[in-house]
């Protein structure tokens, strides 16, 4: 017995060669990509005098734009962004309870709320904002449906998620009493999905206020408008006020997240 | 015989939760009023059905004759994602080393989470429209802005994980006489490793999503190609896209599945 002599490895030898493998397909194709990319080496050295330019541009500030269009638009991004959340729970909820396994356990069904929630995640809100735009015209009603739509994806895979981990005693106690099916989906499943949908929503909402701030360059309604023809116009004094309120906004929303995510939890 | 027979002293199991009760009709009322602020109705809603179903007539069936543009577009997406991808991991590597509280004093620490904080607040898009008016159209807007984006991301999950570990490896490192760098190399990256990979997957994974959008505003990649294709109205074409789109990402999908599959 030499186990003094033996050497000690972490890998085995096919963990081994299947990570150099990743690493060397990765490396290919970051070179790959590095040589074929069109980068256009005069803008890239210009960068630095042209951001200076920009920012110089939006010093001072037009904090006097804010009562004018900012305020209104800025309560409307909010509006999108929260009944879009809302809106979302329709579809997803369904959508949940279909991809759960402890709840319906048909390979069928499974296929096909994933591949909701897969197309739901992979279309970008913006892309949905564009098709909705194009739908139902410039407006508020295009920026909701974006938003409740890319939801869709987010909150259903964690919900279903939230759902298959539920503890199945209580669900059984309910079953032995022969509660109906409603009756044990609301008295056994939900109490106990309930904090983690309600921390799913507020996070998905979260989400949705950075979201519904860019909608409105597609034209589907909120600050993205006035920043967009702010922007069209060169006034970035007025486009600095824009991201400024979106800033603000942003980090408000998330501090309330948090902290009702503390207490929930 | 009193026990089962007497449920009048039985507190009611399922009893009305008055906080969560209020709580949907908050959010009842909220939405009735958010209705009537934006001016939302039926009508319009109505309206707009008819146009999707003309709009969905003419998606069907995706137009695939002009491939070379898409491809193009494509291949731009992937390019834009894999380098601001691996840029970025790299960027979050340092930025979430320094950020961790449990190994960096409070001095570095804090400026470095300040400046992560940042990188994650404002959207790509809107990043994505700075870096095109600062270096001009084209992908390297598109690979900058995601590689803010992905500092914003990882590095935050980087630091995150790092605070988690257990000090006491490093502690062991530490007395054999190792420097900063074994220190790092030989304790804190084994314990965090795998989440590292975790993490990096998925942010190319969404990188992925996101080069296929910054080209709405000029960055680069098939969000250029969608967007102009959806101002010519050629929806056959942007069916087209969409499908291209979603095929990429559900194969993105399957490959960083196999890659955290083989590093767990």
């Amino acid at each position: 017995m030499n186990t003094i002599d033996h050497h000690w490895q972490r890998f085995t030898l096919k963990q081994k060669l299947s990570r150099y493998a990743v690493y060397l397909v990765l490396i290919i194709a970051f070179v790959q990509s590095i040589k074929s990319v069109e980068v256009i080496p005069e803008f890239l050295l210009d960068a630095p005098e042209q951001m200076a330019d920009m920012f110089a541009r939006m010093w001072p500030i037009d904090f006097a734009y804010y009562p004018v269009a900012v305020h209104d638009a800025m309560i409307e991004t909010l509006n999108i962004a929260t009944l879009g959340t809302l809106i979302t729970l329709i579809f997803a909820i369904p959508l949940a309870l279909m991809n759960a396994s402890n709840i319906v356990n048909s390979a069928w069904c499974h296929w096909i709320s994933r591949f909701f929630l897969v197309s739901s995640r992979s279309v970008n809100s913006l892309v949905w904002a564009l098709l909705f735009v194009s739908i139902f015209g410039p407006g508020v009603i295009a920026g909701v449906l974006a938003i409740a739509f890319r939801s869709i994806g987010f909150v259903g895979k964690l919900l279903g998620e939230a759902i298959e981990e539920v503890n199945m005693g209580s669900i059984e106690a309910l079953k032995a009493t022969g509660a109906s099916w409603l009756s044990i989906l609301l008295k056994g499943y939900w109490p106990q999905v309930l904090p983690a949908f309600f921390s799913i929503v507020l996070f998905r909402w979260d989400i949705n206020v950075r979201e519904s701030a860019v909608l409105g360059l597609v034209g589907a309604g909120g600050i993205g408008v006035v920043l967009d023809d702010s922007m069209n116009l060169f006034q970035w004094d007025r486009v600095a006020m824009s991201l400024l309120a979106i800033f603000a906004v942003v980090i408000i929303a998330e501090i309330v997240v948090v902290n009702i995510r503390k207490r929930l939890i | 015989m009193a026990g089962i027979n007497s449920p009048q002293n039985r507190e009611n199991p399922f009893k009305q939760n008055w906080f969560v009760t209020a709580i949907w009709l908050i959010v009842i009322g909220y939405v009735v009023y958010s209705f009537q602020a934006m001016g939302l109705s039926w009508e319009r809603f109505n309206d707009g059905l008819g146009h999707a179903s003309n709009l969905l007539g003419r998606m069907v069936p995706p137009n695939f004759s002009r491939w070379s543009l898409l491809l193009s577009g494509l291949i731009e997406s992937l390019e834009i994602a894999i380098i601001s991808s691996i840029f970025g991991i790299f960027f979050s590597l340092f930025l979430g080393l320094f950020a961790a509280r449990n190994l960096m004093p409070t001095w570095v620490s804090t400026p470095v989470r300040m400046l992560i904080a940042l990188c994650r607040t404002f959207h790509p898009v809107i990043i994505a429209i700075l870096f095109v008016k600062s270096v001009g159209f084209g992908a390297l807007a598109g690979i900058l802005t995601l590689i803010v984006a992905s500092i914003g991301f990882i590095a935050k999950l980087f630091a995150e994980a790092i605070e988690e570990i257990s000090l006491k490896q490093v502690e062991a490192i530490r007395a054999t006489g190792a420097g900063f760098t074994s220190i790092i190399l030989f304790s804190v990256m084994p314990q965090v490793f795998s989440r590292f990979i975790g993490f990096s997957t998925y942010q190319l994974d969404s990188n992925l999503r996101n080069s296929t959008m910054v080209g709405i505003v000029g960055a680069g990649g098939l969000g250029g190609t969608l967007f102009s294709a959806f101002q010519r109205f050629d929806y056959d074409f942007v069916a087209a896209i969409l499908i291209i789109i979603i095929a990429l990402i559900m194969f993105g999908e399957f490959l960083s599945n196999i890659v955290r599959r083989i590093f767990r």
